[in-house]
Formats: structure tokens, C-alpha cells, sequence
């Protein structure tokens, strides 16, 4: 196994300081290993989930190499050879588990913003106190797109948000975490040969969920009453003014209508243990939500791109990727004899981009690997 | 996808197209036009009937002729609608046809789909009288009667749906470029 950085890189180097997980503890797992503190249903800090993986690479005896960073990976006769910054490897299988999420995805139109206006990812961002005083324009309301306006209105900033399509979710439901009914009613068990559009799938955005001690909902009602200010899709940036979709109200309907089917899916599920079904209010829709925002104006100060990441391929010397620069695999069967791949969107199940999702994925493709080497010894 | 619904759209024409288009991204490139001609006063005719697309020039069955003009009181012979009006014909055309598209496509059999649609529009803008007043809308309302074998929350989707994938509600609520040159 090559890293690197240390074992646990991306928790310490890729994520914001005040970043709990959203999965509650109880569901943080790796084989064989899981959470055993007084909390169950809390979150893990960023230091927690580091310390976490680390206690499980020395405990499972992980043959971790750190500080060796792969900078190559070509095809050779029967195997590939791997170019590291400590050297030269060959191996006749070899399995991509360099995660999904190696840079920020940045817009092109982020190129428009004028030089006044500072650009903050998710990994330049530290804390509110980096940011110049006044406003914020947050690009996306996924994940961490709702949790860093929560964090920048609370440091006293005026903060607008800009949203695309979300997947709206209460933190709790029916007396229980929200993700606990996405395990035991199976949804993140599917199969990704049964998902309808797995194209659509593992494009779908992050639960807009927050990981807090109270538990509490993150959503765009909540949001709103803190005092941020949704406006729609950024769809341009013109003469130094941001222009922004006109559709927001379909935007919230669709989370709305996407979130009731999710819960009458817990309840046809639900025992009679469950406390009694819920239903949320819709996403309130601004009275006129701001079409454009001129950003020379000085009114917003920082812009920060919460809209999404991507892997980065820039070592990988065979043609594996699509013209969009996915990796072309089935259930993690890379497109390449002896190629495999780890933690990518649906990999293998709607869980696979998450911790305790790698499990049942790596069983199979692991089982995999081994046919295909024990093919080539015969 | 059930086939005993019949909305009279194909639905099974327009998946292989995704599929097929998915690989061939020069043959989805369209090209819709339209030629207009000056009449007298604020009247105009504009005429269309050839387009480009798949990758050569496509002619619709026959040419269809528009009139535009201003209504009477705005001093103007009505010889045909204005040309703000044909956004709202457009608009409801097309989320109209994704309603068709869509409920075909998830086996919602409709029996009826009416729409209205209002533009409210505040006439000082174009008439130079107030410049804080944009020239073009300030919102739209489309209001959908559907009847269905479907429920509330289904039909709430399709329409939902519709203006996800609608080609006109995206020209209308994001920015487009256009260029106006003399030739
Ligand atoms: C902001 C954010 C929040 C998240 N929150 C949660 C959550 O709450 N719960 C949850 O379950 N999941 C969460 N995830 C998903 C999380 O990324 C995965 O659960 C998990 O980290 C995936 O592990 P991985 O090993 O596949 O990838 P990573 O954790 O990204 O690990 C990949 C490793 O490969 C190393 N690497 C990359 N390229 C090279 C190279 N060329 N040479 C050598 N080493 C290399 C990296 O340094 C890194 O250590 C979150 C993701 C993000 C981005």
C-alpha cells in the first residue's frame, strides 16, 4: 500500500478544521473495527476519524508505505509498473484507492470573478477569521456548501448562497438518525446493477446533512431563518456581475418532492418501534430571489466554491479514462486486465463512497483480483 | 416503463436517441432558425421551416408563418400577438410537452393537461419611463391542471421533472448570449 502522506492523509490535510462526519459513529466502521466510546449517535472530529483509521492500520497490520507518492502507473507485458517518488514498482495487479475526492471541482466561470473578490475550496478553507470582513457568496448547498454558511453567518457575515440541485434531509427522523434509515431500509445497499440511471447515481450530490452534538437539521429552512440569503444556480458571471437561475423554486420543489418519497419509503419500511412518520414543511421560497449580484461592488468579499470534487488521474499513464476523465469500470473492474478501483461514487453499492461502505466493495473486488491472478499462474 | 399508457409520445425514440447521442455529441449540435420580415408599423412575419441537426439540414413538413404586433392600446393595428406573448407560447409548449414526455415515460396515463401562463410585465421598462424597470418580465406563473391516473405528489413530480429537462424554462431563467449583428 503506498501513501503519500501518512495513513489517514485526506482527514488531515484535505478537510476544514470545525468538519465532523455526517455518519454518526455507530455507522464509521471498518472491518472488523468499530466505534466504542460513550457516543454512538455523535459525529467524529477530524482528529477522532485520523486517530480512528490509524488505530485500524495498526491493529489490521496495514503494509502501509508513507511518504511515497506514485507519480507513474504504465502498462507493461503482464503487469504494470509503478513510479514512485521512492522508486520503481512492478506489480501484475494493482488496485486505485486514491479516493474520489482529490481536488476541489471548480467552475469555469470562476475564471470571470474579478480580482477584488478572494476564491476559498473546500481545502484553502480554514475558519472565518481567514475571510475579509463582509460578504460571502457560497457556490453550492450540498454538504459542505451548508455547513460552511452555517459557519460564516455565524461569525457575524452576511452570506448568500447559490443552489443547484440537493439532496434535502433531516438530520433525524422518526426518532432515529436519518442515515440509519438509509441502512436498515437498504437504500444504501442497492446494488449498482439495480439502480435505474447509474449514470445519475453517481452523480448525485451529498446528503445536505451536518454532523453537530445536537444532532441538529441543516437545511435551506434552516439556513433561511439563520439569516442566509438563497439565490439560484450561478449560471454566469457577466461583465463582473453574477447571474443567477431564475428556476430556484424548482430547485427546492424537486428536493422536496425527492425527500417525501424518500420518507414514504422509510415508512412502508418502518416497524412499530419507530416513533410516528413526519413531514417536513417545504423549502421556503424567497418572496424574489436575487437574479444578480454585482460582484465589484464590494458587497461580496469572498466567493467560496462548494461545488463538489473530483480524483485526479494525472499519474495514471493508461487509457482508462472517459472524455470526461471517469474512470471507465465495472464495479471497480478497471477497463485494464489486472486494474481495479476503490472508492468511487456507486461503486459497487450506493454506500461505496462511504467509510463503512468500502467493506462489501472490497470483498468483491479483492475476490476478483485474486481469480484473475490465479488465471494467469495456471 | 409501461406500455399499455398511451400519451402518444416516444418514449422508447427518445431513450435509444439519449444512448445513441451519448457517443456522437457532433450529431446533437441543432441549429433552430427562424426569418423575419418587416410588415408596417410594429407588424412583422417571421417564418420558419429548416433547421439543422444530426448533422445535416432538416426541413419540418411545412413552413409555419407568425405574426407579430402590438395590440390596440398600445396604438397598434393587432394584427397578431406581441412578441413578448410568444415566450408564454413557447414556454407552455414546452413544459407541456416535457409533462407528456415524462408521465409516458414513468406510465402515467394523463386524460388531460391545461396550463395558463402569466408573464407580469411592467411596461414603463421598454418605454424608457422608469430606468430601475427591466425591459423583459419580472416573473412568470405557470399553473398546471392535470388529470391523471397518478397521484398528487406523482403529478407534482412530473411537472417538476418537466422543468428540469425543459429546453424554453432554461432559456428563460438563465442568461444566454446573444449577438445582434447587421449583415
Ligand atoms: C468534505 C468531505 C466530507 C466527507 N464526510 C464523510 C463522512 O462524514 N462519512 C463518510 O463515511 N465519508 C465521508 N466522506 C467521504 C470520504 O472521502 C470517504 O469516506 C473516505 O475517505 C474514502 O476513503 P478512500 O481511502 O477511498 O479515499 P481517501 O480518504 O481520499 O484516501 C486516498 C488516499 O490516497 C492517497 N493518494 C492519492 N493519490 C496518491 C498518489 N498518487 N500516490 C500515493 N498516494 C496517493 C491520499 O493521500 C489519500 O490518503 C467525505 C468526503 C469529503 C471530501
Amino acid at each position: 500500500m503506498l501513501e503519500r502522506g501518512e495513513v489517514a492523509n485526506s482527514w488531515r490535510r484535505e478537510r476544514w478544521p470545525s468538519l465532523r462526519l455526517l455518519t454518526p459513529n455507530w455507522l464509521s466502521r471498518l472491518p472488523g473495527h468499530h466505534y466504542d466510546g460513550p457516543e454512538p449517535d455523535g459525529y467524529m472530529t477530524m482528529a477522532e476519524v485520523t486517530e480512528f483509521i490509524e488505530r485500524f492500520a495498526k491493529v489490521s497490520r496495514a503494509p502501509v508505505r508513507t511518504g511515497t507518492e506514485v507519480t507513474r502507473v504504465r502498462r507493461i507485458d503482464d503487469g504494470y509498473q509503478v513510479m514512485t517518488s521512492n522508486g520503481e514498482i512492478r506489480c501484475r495487479a494493482l488496485v486505485i484507492a486514491s479516493g474520489a475526492c482529490n481536488r476541489p471541482t471548480v467552475p469555469e466561470l470562476a475564471a470571470a470573478v474579478p480580482e477584488s473578490v478572494e476564491q476559498l475550496t473546500p481545502f484553502s478553507y480554514r475558519d472565518p477569521a481567514q475571510l475579509a470582513d463582509g460578504g460571502v457568496l457560497v457556490v453550492g448547498a450540498s454538504a459542505t456548501g451548508v455547513q460552511l454558511a452555517a459557519e460564516l453567518r455565524r461569525s457575524g457575515r452576511p452570506v448568500t448562497i447559490s443552489v443547484g440541485e440537493q439532496a434535502r434531509m433531516p438530520r433525524t427522523y422518526r426518532g432515529r438518525d436519518v442515515l440509519w434509515w438509509m441502512v436498515a431500509s437498504g437504500i444504501w445497499d442497492q446494488r449498482y446493477d439495480e439502480v435505474d440511471d447509474l449514470d445519475r447515481a453517481r452523480r448525485l450530490p451529498s446528503p445536505q446533512l451536518v454532523g453537530t452534538p445536537e444532532r441538529t437539521t441543516l437545511d435551506l429552512n434552516v439556513l433561511t431563518a439563520m439569516g442566509v440569503e438563497p439565490v439560484g444556480r450561478l449560471a454566469a458571471i457577466r461583465d463582473g456581475t453574477a447571474l443567477f437561475s431564475g428556476g430556484l423554486r424548482n430547485v427546492f420543489a424537486l428536493a422536496d418532492l425527492k425527500l417525501a418519497r424518500l420518507l414514504t419509503t422509510f415508512d412502508e419500511w418502518a416497524d412499530d418501534e419507530a416513533d410516528a412518520p413526519e413531514r417536513f414543511a417545504p423549502t421556503q421560497v424567497p418572496a424574489s430571489a436575487r437574479l444578480q449580484l454585482d460582484l465589484r461592488r464590494g458587497e461580496i468579499r469572498t466567493i467560496i466554491w462548494a461545488t463538489g470534487f473530483r480524483p485526479d488521474y494525472g499519474w495514471l499513464d493508461v487509457p482508462v479514462l472517459d472524455p470526461k476523465g471517469r474512470l471507465r469500470h465495472d464495479g471497480g473492474v478497471v477497463d485494464s486486465p489486472g486494474m481495479y478501483a476503490l472508492g468511487l461514487p456507486v461503486l459497487r453499492r450506493r454506500k461505496s463512497t462511504f467509510i463503512h461502505g468500502i467493506e462489501d466493495d472490497a470483498r468483491d473486488v479483492t475476490n476478483h483480483l485474486a481469480h484473475h491472478l490465479d488465471g494467469m499462474v495456471e | 416503463m409501461s406500455t399499455t399508457v398511451v400519451n402518444g409520445v416516444n418514449v422508447q425514440a427518445l431513450l435509444d436517441a439519449r444512448e445513441v447521442l451519448k457517443g456522437a455529441p457532433e450529431a446533437a449540435q441543432f441549429v433552430w432558425r427562424a426569418s423575419s420580415k418587416w410588415q408596417k408599423g410594429v407588424h412583422s412575419t417571421t417564418t420558419i421551416q429548416n433547421f439543422f441537426g444530426l448533422g445535416e439540414e432538416q426541413t419540418h413538413k411545412s413552413e409555419s408563418v407568425f405574426d407579430a404586433d402590438h395590440p390596440a392600446v398600445f396604438a397598434a393595428e393587432d394584427n397578431g400577438i406581441t412578441p413578448i406573448e410568444y415566450l408564454l407560447v413557447g414556454l407552455a409548449s414546452c413544459l407541456t410537452a416535457g409533462v407528456a414526455s415524462v408521465a409516458q415515460n414513468r406510465g402515467i396515463q394523463l386524460r388531460s393537461v391545461e396550463s395558463t401562463v402569466e408573464g407580469n410585465h411592467d411596461i414603463r421598462g421598454i418605454l424608457g419611463a422608469d430606468s430601475d424597470v427591466r425591459n423583459g418580465f419580472n416573473d412568470v406563473k405557470v399553473t398546471f391542471t392535470i388529470d391523471a391516473d397518478a397521484s398528487k405528489e406523482d403529478i407534482e413530480a412530473l411537472v417538476a421533472q418537466s422543468q428540469k429537462r425543459s429546453a424554453v424554462f432554461d432559456a428563460l431563467t438563465n442568461p444566454t448570449n446573444v449577438t445582434v449583428e447587421v449583415a
